[in-house]
């Protein structure tokens, strides 16, 4: 089970992920479930959506700028790491927050490790999404309270 | 100087207790190595052939003597006893222990020095002009620009984690002494008709496996959009760059799928967000930056110090140094001194503890206190009254670092190849060792003149040898070490790459081969002209028939 940190505590999921376009999807939003949508998903959906129960999940190479227009609405956007490494959702996580103003949940899930969570804070990111074999006691170590985390002598605005 | 302020010191010292940290969970277990890998690399620590070895930055080649002291300190506390300059003005320990590391970057830190970013695929050591500041042709000091772009860069939370490496290098103009043109990034001085300062700015050059020549996108920057602009272009890199293959991951192969003009047009519409907003370097920024970098306290000296002057009539050994590690400094009387660390038989670039104290005891006493790294792999006093020039030279003599032949064929560049790196296909220490021996009559070298000779153990080209007037390439071939030779490559500001002369060959015949190429130019030249003119002048032709006996 991959744990959530959410705000700097651990936090319940309360969020279903829908991984590709699957049945009964109006259905469900209309029964009143929270579900994460694949961007195209999403946008194929958004006419229908209830958008506070409605959140939209990135890949890396997704277009963000799809999103723009109906941003102040959406609750969750979550940005996946296929590998940690991959360094792609750092800038969509700056541009959301810094240039599109992005203030809702901004979760990064997916190949998520303890020792990339301060950076991908200073990017933007509030939630994490570990991957399963991450310790949650050294994650929130890493986030408050711990070792501090070096910190850029300039940050771009 | 540049010195830390508050936040620079707190960074190094977190990076430090953090590294600590995952050292420790590596070595328990508790990290696993493919997790661990980018941490270590991004702290400067790689797996080599026979042990670990660090990389340590030197920002923009520029040192203070107490830290030089630290680095042979850490040599001999944590290693054999040197350490070896690199190209890229880094210094690479290579025989230190992997949980000594953490220890290491905290003696560093002691002196305002760290090992980040030197290895991964991250901005790495920002590098300049070792003549930065005392050109007598420089436009403005490039120093001040780097070391905001070196705070920027450093932990810049973005851009850790991108497609490939990525190398920023600065030049005050009007000659390139930093080879900006191949770098991911060259920013290169430039000064307005209006007088505003900013910098023509080269994109996507590099070496390595596919050789690129950067190319301008933009004629002129206006110096306070620097980090605006590297932003827009790291962010265009980031999210366009291509991660499925590492040998088409760097910022040249997108610039060439995009084509110059599609990427530029991309980093015009990322820019156009932050032109002239919040991330504009204030003039303030730059006042304080200049400050560091100033130095207005030069003794008046005269150019015509008797005892110099008596020195240079009455030493031939004193008078050819000076031909040739001598440079003019924009002040009167004064000087800028390259001290070789090309002596014939040590390995190019390699420097042992008693040397860096002893280099550190000579900038004290004649350069301020101040020591330079250059790319060709010396150091640099520059900032040396000429009627110091004697003592000075006894004082390199003695630690065997007076050898007078910058800018000769035995001062060659070459990377550490098979006898430490475990990417290379054949070593080159040894080749270089062989060249230097072969040429080491000193009346020779100088009458062939100025000449570039660089080596590589591998098409990586860390030693640069696509820039050489003559670059030597370790291959392999069935299992055994070959050796490519190319003619005509040349840095600064008409760079070209080499091209292949024919069929490689083994090590032994490489000092023939550099031979007959040298009797080519000895029998062709102009009065005057140097090796890579005639060269130019002739193309490969002349120098093939003659070292492949004209079966090419
Ligand atoms: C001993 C361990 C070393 C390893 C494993 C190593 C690895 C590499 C690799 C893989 C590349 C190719 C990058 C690419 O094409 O994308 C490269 C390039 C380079 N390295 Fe090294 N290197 C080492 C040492 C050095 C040293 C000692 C120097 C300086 C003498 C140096 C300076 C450079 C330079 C200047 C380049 C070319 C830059 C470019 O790609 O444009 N490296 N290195
Ligand atoms: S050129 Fe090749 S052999 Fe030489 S240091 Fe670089 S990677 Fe190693």
């Amino acid at each position: 089970m991959s744990t959530l940190i959410r705000h700097g505590t651990v936090a319940d999921d309360d969020w279903q992920w829908i991984e590709g376009d699957v049945t009964q999807l109006v259905e469900r939003m209309e029964a009143g479930e929270r579900l994460v949508l694949p961007l195209a998903v999403w946008l194929a959906h958004r006419l229908r959506r209830d958008p506070p129960r409605v959140g939209v999940w990135l890949g890396p190479d997704d277009p963000l700028e799809a999103l723009l227009p109906w941003l102040a609405d959406i609750p969750l956007v979550a940005i996946r790491f296929p590998l940690f490494t991959d360094g792609r959702g750092y800038s969509l996580a700056r541009l959301l927050r810094c240039r599109y103003g992005y203030t809702g949940e901004l979760r990064a899930v997916s190949d998520v490790l303890v020792d990339q969570l301060a950076v991908m804070a200073q990017c933007g990111f509030d939630s994490f999404g570990l991957r399963a074999d991450q310790p949650p006691a050294e994650a929130l170590a890493a986030l408050v309270g711990g070792l501090r985390s070096p910190w850029p002598v300039i940050a771009m605005p | 100087m540049y010195r830390y302020k508050q936040a620079d010191q707190r960074l190094v010292e977190d990076r430090v207790a953090q590294f600590r940290d995952q050292m420790t969970r590596f070595l328990d277990g508790r990290l696993g190595e493919h997790e661990f890998r980018p941490l270590r690399l991004q702290n400067g620590l790689y797996v080599q052939r026979h042990a670990p070895m660090l990389r340590v930055a030197i920002p923009y080649g520029t040192l203070a003597a107490y830290q030089l002291r630290k680095l042979a300190d850490i040599a001999r506390r944590f290693d054999r006893g040197y350490g070896h300059f690199t190209t890229r003005s880094n210094i690479q320990f290579n025989w230190v222990r992997l949980e000594e590391a953490p220890d290491i970057l905290a003696e560093l830190a002691t002196v305002q020095m760290h090992a980040i970013q030197t290895s991964g695929n991250c901005i790495r050591n920002i590098t300049t002009d070792p003549f930065a500041a005392v050109a007598a042709d420089e436009l403005f000091d490039p120093r001040p620009y780097c070391e905001i772009v070196r705070q920027w860069s450093t932990l810049a939370p973005e851009f850790l984690f991108l497609p490939r490496k990525f190398k920023i290098a600065f030049a005050g103009g009007a000659e390139d002494r930093a080879a900006v043109r191949f770098h991911d990034i060259g920013a290169f001085a430039r000064v307005a008709d209006d007088g505003r300062i900013g910098f023509e700015i080269f994109v996507g050059g590099g070496l390595g496996r596919t050789p690129m020549v950067g190319r301008t996108i933009r004629d002129f920057l206006p110096r306070e959009e620097l980090l605006n602009y590297f932003e827009a272009i790291l962010r265009v890199y980031n999210r366009h760059g291509r991660r499925d293959n590492k040998y088409k991951a760097r910022i040249k192969i997108l610039v060439k799928d995009l084509t110059l003009e599609g990427f530029s047009r991309e980093v015009e519409e990322e820019w156009a967000w932050t032109r002239g907003g919040p991330g504009c370097i204030s003039d303030a920024t730059f006042r304080e930056m200049e400050a560091f970098f100033a130095r207005h306290d030069y003794a008046p000296a005269a150019a015509d110090d008797p005892g110099y002057l008596a020195a240079l009539a009455g030493s031939r050994a004193f008078a050819r140094w000076v031909e040739r590690n001598v440079s003019a400094h924009r002040e009167l009387g004064y000087a800028v001194v390259t001290l070789s660390l090309k002596k014939t038989g040590v390995p190019p670039g390699d420097a042992t503890a008693e040397q860096m104290d002893g280099v550190a005891e000579l900038a004290e006493r004649f350069s301020a206190g101040e020591i330079r790294v250059s790319h060709e792999q010396n150091l640099v006093l520059p900032h040396v009254a000429r009627r110091d020039l004697p003592a000075l030279w006894e004082g390199a003599r003695a630690l065997g670092m007076a050898t007078p032949n910058i800018g000769l064929l035995t001062d060659l560049v070459c990377c550490p190849g098979g006898d430490f790196c475990s990417l290379a296909n054949a070593r080159s220490i040894p080749v270089a060792a062989a060249i230097q021996q072969r040429f080491d009559d000193l009346d020779y070298l100088f009458d062939l003149g100025p000449l570039e000779l660089n080596m590589s153990g591998c098409v990586n080209a860390c030693g640069h040898h696509h820039i050489g007037h003559i670059g030597i390439l370790g291959v392999d071939k069935n299992n055994e070490e070959w050796y490519q030779v190319t003619l005509g490559g040349r840095e600064g500001s008409q760079a070209v790459l080499g091209r292949v002369i024919g069929p490689s060959f083994a090590a032994g015949e490489i000092p023939d081969v550099i031979a007959d190429l040298l009797e080519v130019y000895v029998d062709e030249r102009h009065e005057g002209e140097i090796f890579i003119d005639t060269v130019e002048r002739l193309g490969l032709d002349a120098f093939k028939a003659r070292v492949y006996g004209g079966a090419v």
